[in-house]
């Protein structure tokens, strides 16, 4: 069994990483990630961890660092967080397009401007079509086990395609949370060393990142965008093989108090256990209210939201980011997509809220619910802001 | 390499698109984007002195055994600067077809 501890969780995230026995740490500081790296550059210098760490001048340097450096066969860790996502925003497609498993933790944290350092989802729906495999995390827990899942997944040869775990800014990253650590004979048997098909090195050179004509750019996208959609299986035989080491089994999409719910809050990130705080309550209240959260973002779980939905008449969509001008809310697009072909089909609402820190709480949940069901039609592109003041 | 590009099926890449192959640049065919017409070399008037050898860009001119200096059309792109470069004025750029 591991060690129960109360631990942040940003410094849980680094001591991952370190038993993940990562190889290289490139990475530049931004609030509210900075935890994760400055942790990680304490275990480097103390000689906890065998890695190289190199403290470079911007984030487009850190995520090009960690190209090169998976590229060369290194196991490679970064984190950042909003304006720092956004200006290693070329470089995050050019890792997918290689297929290089990097890890990158992102603490979510709003764009600018205004400038703001607190919670939402707006830095990661800015890289959402890089063609990462990319999760949600609830708790600390979660981003703690994640690390390992993620070389797990990324490295398998059937994937080769690097993995963004989601934890929400402050709310997680700050959280000194009550984690079970595994011991590293547990890490030791469910990572095996990263083997690349290819890699640079002088034995055996090979061109990375050359340009391809349009006869042959198609091609390239098909073969990525398959990739991707092929990763499936491995994803759900690393959280089950994780599951069996350590008690606690992942899906794509959890849910929550389904049975016979009528309204069902979706929700994505550290609001899933917000929103299942409120479905208590409601229950309380004898009215049929479910949860289902979705963990897996990429590739999206249409499937599995399917399923979860099946039989609910309201789908309570709740985004923390703004698609403007667009259909609203980016989750509320995607399960609206999934939707589209069914009959009976849940009515979609969609609400946006929780921008730039701004607390969302049961209450406000249970507000949503009452909102949704008061509502008569509600087109794809209707979506309301939550909260704000007019 | 072994197959035309347009031959090429997804499923037959590399991950990641990676070239195992080194050296198939010299496959890609750059003498398609003339242009501007081609040059032409007056080899009674040539000193060899390798000038537009030296200077271009393409590395498309070659020596011939006799010494001379002459384009390679499969890579030449046309851009005029051996005609421009010539102390002897002994190439001129042709059009296509010349």
């Amino acid at each position: 069994m591991g060690k129960r501890v109360g631990m942040e969780v940003s410094i849980a995230i680094a001591e991952a990483a370190c038993q993940a026995n990562v190889d290289v740490v490139a990475a530049y500081p931004i609030t509210p990630q900075t935890h994760i790296v400055e942790h990680l550059s304490e275990l480097v210098a103390d000689g906890h961890l065998d890695a190289e760490f190199v403290p470079v001048e911007s984030e487009h340097s850190a995520m090009s660092v960690c190209i090169g450096s998976s590229a060369a066969g290194a196991r490679t860790f970064t984190s950042t967080s909003s304006q720092g996502l956004a200006l290693m925003n070329e470089v995050v497609y050019i890792a997918s397009s290689l297929r290089l498993p990097i890890v990158m933790v992102v603490a979510n944290r709003s764009l600018s401007a205004p400038l703001s350092i607190w919670n939402d989802h707006s830095d990661a729906m800015s890289v959402r079509d890089t063609g990462w495999i990319q999760v949600f995390m609830e708790n600390g827990q979660e981003a703690y086990d994640h690390v390992f899942w993620a070389y797990r997944v990324g490295e398998d040869r059937r994937v080769l395609t690097p993995v963004m775990i989601h934890i929400d800014g402050f709310i997680l990253s700050h959280m000194v949370e009550s984690l079970e650590l595994v011991d590293d004979e547990i890490v030791k048997k469910y990572l095996p060393p990263f083997e690349p098909i290819h890699r640079l090195h002088p034995d055996k050179p090979v061109t990375m990142g050359a340009f391809a004509l349009p006869e042959l750019y198609t091609e390239a996208k098909k073969a990525q965008d398959e990739a991707l959609k092929a990763s499936w299986p491995v994803i759900l035989q690393g959280w089950k093989e994780w599951g069996d080491l350590t008690g606690r089994y992942y899906r794509p999409v959890e849910t929550y108090n389904l049975d016979g719910a009528e309204v069902a809050l979706v929700t994505m990130g550290s609001m899933g256990e917000t929103a299942c705080e409120a479905a208590d309550r409601m229950r309380a209240q004898g009215k049929r209210v479910g949860v289902v959260k979705i963990r897996l973002w990429r590739p999206f779980p249409f499937q599995e939201i399917r399923k979860a939905l099946q039989g609910v008449k309201v789908a309570v969509v709740f985004d923390r980011c703004i698609s403007f001008g667009g259909q609203g809310g980016p989750v509320a697009s995607e399960v609206r997509a999934a939707l589209y072909g069914e009959s009976p089909r849940p009515r979609v609402v969609n609400f946006i809220g929780g921008l730039a820190g701004r607390d969302v709480s049961p209450g406000d949940f249970q507000n949503m619910v009452q909102e949704a069901l008061s509502r008569e039609d509600d087109r794809q592109e209707n979506y309301k802001i939550y909260g704000v003041r007019e | 390499m072994a197959k035309p590009i347009t031959q090429i099926l997804w499923t037959e890449l590399e991950p990641g698109c990676v070239i195992v192959e080194p050296g198939n640049a010299r496959e890609y065919r750059t003498g398609d984007w003339r242009t501007m017409g081609h040059p032409k070399v007056d080899t009674e008037r040539c000193v060899k002195c390798a000038q537009c050898y030296i200077f271009c860009p393409d590395a498309a001119i070659e020596r011939t055994q006799e010494g001379y200096f002459l384009p390679n059309l499969y890579y030449c792109k046309g851009c005029g600067i051996c005609a421009h470069e010539c102390p002897v004025k002994c190439i001129e750029m042709v059009p296509e077809g010349e």
